[in-house]
């Protein structure tokens, strides 16, 4: 029973991470590029939710909040590679890296001058209640996390190969210039894709803050993430979740059963193996190399 | 313009480009040899500091811009450098000049153990994997209590050297020599492995892999070398830091630090010793200026001095934001920008250091 919980409880924060790794995980899909920005996302959408809809602050309903905070990211998402990212265009893949670490720190000191350096955390209309299955005490926003992830990731998977748009994202970062020939709006559609980004960190951030709370330097579990993301094999949208899962899942054990202090070390010795055992991580997505 | 015409082979691969060259640079180092002459005890602490920074600025830049490995974990071999030589100066009674290159070839043979597993890494995953071993040191530094003094830290001793002391505060130019001979000798070493064969092997497997192995270039061994090269010199640096901080803790060395160090190669500009030193002036002196113009500030509107807390990233990361939207080559390639201006006024291109764009193609197959 003491497992069970554990793993109860990991697999909510294994969600989460597996959301942020979404968010890597769509943008290295469609543009090839690693937005380290990611989790800096995820802590400013869950911080314009919280001024939405906080009491201290506009005091709006929930359910009126966080749609408009999904809005407001996605918006801020596709101007951010209108008016940033698009100018790096055909550059080498790290000075995209480097341009979204410095965006990230940028967002920090946003978020850290308007909303406080303080934790804070979000006004939820199910805070605070439980589920009990036998022995196994679920709180509900650990069961809206599962549930909320798992339903974005079939739908980003289905949007990703059933869709026209999703399949143009696919086509435009396989090959860039024969996407320009078929008539796809390469650059529109980066936008697109960094909105969507917006939108899942949004959406991440959301189920972040109403587990625990919030404060600007959360965007450094963006790192987490990313292992997580890479752990499941960059590219894939089922491996990353798959990763935040296990990296979630680790934790609460390694904590549990190793000492103190070996225990935080767990996720990183993990993605270290997997880097150097299986490059690509667990669901590959190389198969060769190309001259 | 000046024109420099070669003759001999000699002149292709001869440390200066011609005669005005050197000479510059000779009285650049009259200048920097006499600074202690000409600045204060403060001023000579932050200048020791920069230099301090921009030896592991050429460390890292080694990597980063010769050899093209992008790493994320630097601040691991700053620390390996920093222990090492505090450790081997305590436990082992060594003197400076003996735990001071101990403590860069430990970092160095650090750095080539992480490569034997890491060379068949490429870009961004080289960069995460690199990001988890600074994760590891700085949690392991915790770990090793009896090694390291955990969570406490270390304190690094004065350096002696013959007898005789330097502390960076009682003489802080001593201290400042110190530092300038150690940034000489790597300058030196620097500038004379990108003239050596292996430096030509860095650049190649920088600018194509599979071209430098058809070339017969020996990748994983000259990758192998650069990461030992790379991490060794930035250990040096960080023994310094130790020495120079007086107390060293596993804070000092936190992922953030080595995410800092790549961002100053790149403002500096990557691929060139110059990066390294404008890179570091900008990471050690930005902070002064701020709190310099915000003293200004509030002097100009009679108010009390306003703290803003984490302005001086957030300043360093849109500086960095605007050089790679608009000067991806950084400070020394602006300043090359300004320099052909000058020498071909009035013929000066708008599109003389335009770079080829390329058009992105995937390896992932679905």
């Amino acid at each position: 029973m003491d497992i069970l919980q554990l793993l109860v409880s990991g697999l909510a924060n294994g969600c989460i991470y597996g959301l942020i790794a979404l968010g890597f995980v769509l943008i290295y899909k469609a543009t090839e590029a690693i937005n380290f920005a990611q989790g800096d996302m995820m802590m400013l959408g869950a911080f314009i939710t919280l001024g939405l809809t906080n009491t201290g602050y506009m005091d709006l309903p929930f359910w009126i909040a966080v749609p408009l905070a999904i809005a407001l990211m996605g918006v801020f998402g596709y101007l951010l590679d209108l008016i940033v990212i698009r100018r790096m265009f055909g550059e080498a893949q790290i000075a995209v890296v480097i341009l979204t670490i410095a965006l990230g720190f940028v967002m920090r000191f946003a978020a850290g001058t308007i909303f406080g350096h303080e934790p804070q955390s979000l006004e939820t209309p199910y805070a605070g209640q439980d589920l009990r299955f036998g022995g196994v005490v679920l709180g509900v926003d650990e069961a809206v996390v599962v549930i909320a992830t798992v339903a974005l990731t079939v739908v980003l998977f289905l949007f990703f190969n059933r869709t026209k748009l999703g399949v143009a994202m696919q086509a435009s970062s396989q090959n860039q210039l024969a996407a320009y020939y078929m008539g796809i709006p390469v650059r529109r559609v980066q936008s697109l894709i960094w909105g969507l980004a917006g939108v899942t960190a949004t959406i991440a951030g959301v189920l972040y803050a109403s587990k625990g709370s919030i404060d600007p330097s959360a965007g450094l579990l963006g790192i987490k993430a990313f292992a997580a993301a890479v752990i499941g094999g960059m590219g894939s949208l089922p491996g990353a979740l798959l990763g935040g899962i296990i990296v979630g899942v680790i934790e609460p054990f390694a904590s549990r059963y190793v000492a103190a202090g070996y225990s935080q070390i767990a996720p990183y010795l993990l993605l270290f193996l997997v880097l150097v055992f299986r490059p690509h991580g667990i669901l590959a997505q190389v198969h060769r190399k190309k001259v | 313009m000046r024109v420099v015409f070669k003759t001999s082979y000699d002149h292709d691969i001869g440390m200066f480009r011609h005669r005005a060259q050197a000479t510059w640079y000779v009285l650049l180092l009259t200048g920097v040899l006499a600074l202690p002459l000409l600045l204060g005890s403060f001023l000579i602490g932050e200048m020791t500091n920069m230099l301090i920074w921009a030896i592991a600025g050429m460390g890292l830049m080694i990597l980063v811009g010769q050899t093209g490995q992008a790493s994320l974990g630097h601040a691991a071999f700053l620390a390996i450098g920093a222990y090492a030589n505090v450790i081997l100066q305590q436990r082992a009674g060594l003197p400076f000049l003996v735990s001071f290159p101990l403590a860069g070839l430990i970092a160095g043979a650090a750095g080539v153990l992480l490569a034997i597993p890491t060379t068949r890494l490429h870009g961004i995953y080289l960069a995460i994997a690199t990001l988890a071993v600074s994760i590891l040191v700085e949690d392991f530094i915790v770990i090793a209590e009896p090694l390291t003094g955990g969570v406490g830290g270390m304190f690094a001793a004065d350096i002696t050297i013959f007898g005789y002391a330097i502390n960076r505060y009682i003489n802080p130019d001593a201290f400042y020599w110190l530092t300038l001979a150690v940034t000489l000798l790597v300058v030196y070493f620097y500038r004379n492995l990108l003239r050596s064969p292996l430096g030509r092997a860095f650049a190649a497997v920088r600018d194509s892999e599979i071209s430098a192995q058809a070339m017969g270039v020996n990748v994983p061994r000259t990758k192998a070398l650069a990461f030992g090269l790379s991490t060794g010199i930035t250990g040096l640096a960080g023994a310094l830091m130790g020495h120079y901080s007086g107390v060293i803790t596993h804070e000092n060395f936190t992922v953030i630090i080595s995410i800092q160090m790549l961002l100053m190669i790149v403002i500096g500009g990557l691929g060139t010793i110059h990066g390294a030193f404008f890179g570091a002036m900008v990471v050690v002196f930005l902070p002064q200026a701020l709190s310099f113009l915000r003293d200004w500030v509030s002097g100009m509107t009679g108010g009390g001095s306003v703290a803003i807390s984490g302005l001086e990233t957030a300043v360093f990361a849109m500086i960095l934001i605007a050089f790679i939207l608009f000067e991806p080559m950084g400070i020394y390639g602006r300043w090359l920008k300004i320099r052909t201006y000058f020498e071909l006024f009035p013929f000066y291109r708008k599109n003389m250091f335009r770079r080829q764009k390329s058009y992105l193609k995937t390896e992932r197959m679905r």
